[in-house]
């Protein structure tokens, strides 16, 4: 019964995954870094990496997750919550029905319970193909419930950003959701949480200056784009070329903000090595 | 219906003749002590914050500095802040919580600072640790935005319990030029952007942003001083005595709940506003 239900989940998970934009059907894919082409089945061996240069090509939330859980764990949280057009933006509520329609998504994070070799935790990936994966309210919202669920059932939490930062079109409810965030998080740390925050290429903005700065915890994807203000905006400022490397994962390692680098095909077992250390008394 | 449109009162907000944060505290506070530093590597002019009395009271006072002439202007980088700046107000709030101190802030900035040493330090970590902190001080936290409210800048001093908007202030998500900028490519559609972005304060108290609107003289702030003083005066009086009911635990508890139903929606216009 359990198997049944669980391989069922595990379906739907691939599905989901499968029809993210980053599985095409060409034979070749071109690196958007390098812009060297490379079979799509190398690029799949490699999880979305660029086999000439490392590259780490955005991708999808289920996607992520497909690569990261153990199989039949998944279980997504909040699935139905459905974003809000506050101010009656022009245009907004057609974009997302639009954007639902081609990602499958209903907003930029999926919210999932589920296994990393095992150990137990709640996780929650922002998704860039819907609006740049900004945070409007239900974002906001999903990641809010991701730490309060999290506090209840005493698991840790697990944050995978992907971001463009505050949603315009939700204008100053998406800027309340950085306070309502890092509230959560604040909450859930001070209750004894273990929160792992995940950057990923790009996280910028509210997103950068909110929950995802504030892991007990913080990784980051190799190149990275991480920070507050856009590189565009800093170089109007300040009317100069910024460095190469600039802003990316390996540069905030060096200025002491970031934990570890890791490679998308380590995700599983520096997630499962940390999940187990902080398991009680050490024991799995 | 407000006598200003919602660029206008852009135009009022920005306005450095307007009383600003050094002008609120030499008006309604004594014994004025400022605090300077972050105790990791710097000082930001940019955050002027300290220990004063209110009517007697001691308490935390903080708050954005844009200046008043030019020399002032860059030292205080137009009253955009660096993470140093953020990183001296979570001293200074801490400060206030061990000692049981209200906390004061005064809302006024076009947003932090973007620069290459504001970004190599932390302006996203520094931003983030303020949201986190604010949100969980057991003392009262008032915050008056009494000029511009630029994005993430501004709620870095803003997580309170009551936050209370001078009548022709503006609170947004990014200044309407780089809104204008982002949604539409074209800067220069900002009064277009100050149209839809709700960003006056009759707009946020109606969204349930903001709690209070605090009446500015007819032609707005920098035409009276002493009249805006007044006011703002009596408001922070009305709001810390409401707040002394509650006790730690239960601010921090009003203050997070609040801000966790922050994403409704605005319901729609009524006639009473100010
Ligand atoms: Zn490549």
């Amino acid at each position: 019964m359990n198997q049944t239900f669980s391989r069922r989940r595990d379906r739907l998970l691939t599905y989901r995954a499968m029809r993210e934009g980053n599985i095409t059907s060409s034979r070749r894919t071109k690196c958007a870094a390098c812009g060297e082409e490379s079979p799509r089945l190398e690029w799949e061996r490699k999880l979305q990496v660029c086999p000439k240069c490392g590259f780490h090509a955005p991708v999808g939330a289920y996607y992520r997750l497909s690569n990261i859980l153990d199989p039949g764990s998944f279980q997504e949280l909040e699935g139905n919550l459905s974003p809000a057009d506050p101010l009656a933006f022009p245009g907004y509520s057609a974009k997302l029905a639009g954007l639902e329609e081609e990602t499958g998504l209903k907003d930029a994070a999926v919210t999932a319970l589920g296994r990393v070799d095992g150990h137990k935790a709640v996780f929650s990936v922002l998704d860039s193909r819907f609006l740049m994966g900004s945070m409007g309210t239900a974002v906001g919202e999903k990641i809010a419930r991701a730490a309060e669920y999290a506090e209840k059932k005493k698991l840790p939490l697990v944050i995978f950003s992907a971001s463009g930062g505050a949603r315009m079109q939700e204008g100053i409810f998406s800027l309340m959701q950085m306070a309502k965030t890092a509230a959560a998080i604040q909450r859930f740390q001070s209750r004894g949480g273990l929160y792992l925050s995940c950057l990923t290429h790009p996280t910028t903005g509210g997103v950068t200056a909110s929950f995802a700065s504030l892991g007990d915890i913080m990784l980051a994807e190799p190149g990275a784009l991480i920070g507050f203000a856009g590189p565009r905006v800093i170089e109007q400022t300040i009317k100069e070329k910024l460095p190469e490397g600039f802003q990316r994962a390996e540069y905030l390692l060096d200025h002491g903000f970031l934990d570890r680098i890791v490679p998308r095909s380590e995700w599983r077992s520096v997630l499962a090595q940390l999940l187990a250390l902080h398991e009680k008394g050490g024991q799995p | 219906m407000s006598r200003y449109t919602p660029e206008e009162k852009v135009k009022l907000a920005r306005r450095p003749d307007r009383p600003g944060t050094a002008d609120f505290i030499g008006a309604l506070f004594t014994d004025f002590f400022e605090q300077r530093g972050d105790r990791l590597c710097g000082e930001d002019g940019s955050i002027l914050g300290g220990i004063a009395r209110f009517h007697g009271r001691p308490v935390t006072v903080i708050g954005h500095r844009k200046g008043k002439n030019l020399e002032e202007n860059l030292t205080c980088t137009f009253g955009m802040p660096s993470p140093e700046g953020y990183r001296k107000a979570q001293r200074l709030m801490r400060q206030a919580e061990k000692f049981g101190r209200p906390i004061i802030t005064f809302v006024d900035t076009p947003g932090a600072y973007p620069g290459k040493e504001a970004e190599e330090r932390g302006q996203g970590e520094a931003i983030a640790q303020c949201l986190a902190l604010m949100s969980a001080l057991e003392v009262p936290v008032i915050s008056v935005v009494t000029g511009e409210g630029g994005s993430g800048g501004a709620l870095a001093l803003a997580v309170a319990n009551r936050v209370l908007m001078l009548e022709h202030a503006v609170y947004s998500v990014l200044s309407p030029e780089g809104f204008a900028s982002i949604l539409w490519k074209d800067a220069s559609r900002a009064d277009e952007a100050c149209g839809v972005m709700k960003l006056t304060a009759q707009d946020l108290r109606r969204g349930g942003i903001v709690q209070g609107v605090l009446r500015e003289p007819e032609d707005g702030a920098h035409t009276n001083w002493a009249a805006v003083f007044r006011t703002v005066d009596a408001a922070l009086t009305k709001e810390l005595a409401a707040l002394d009911k509650l006790k730690g635990p239960a601010l921090a508890r009003q203050r997070y709940e609040m801000f966790r139903a922050m994403g409704q929606g605005l319901p729609p216009a009524r006639e009473e506003e100010p």
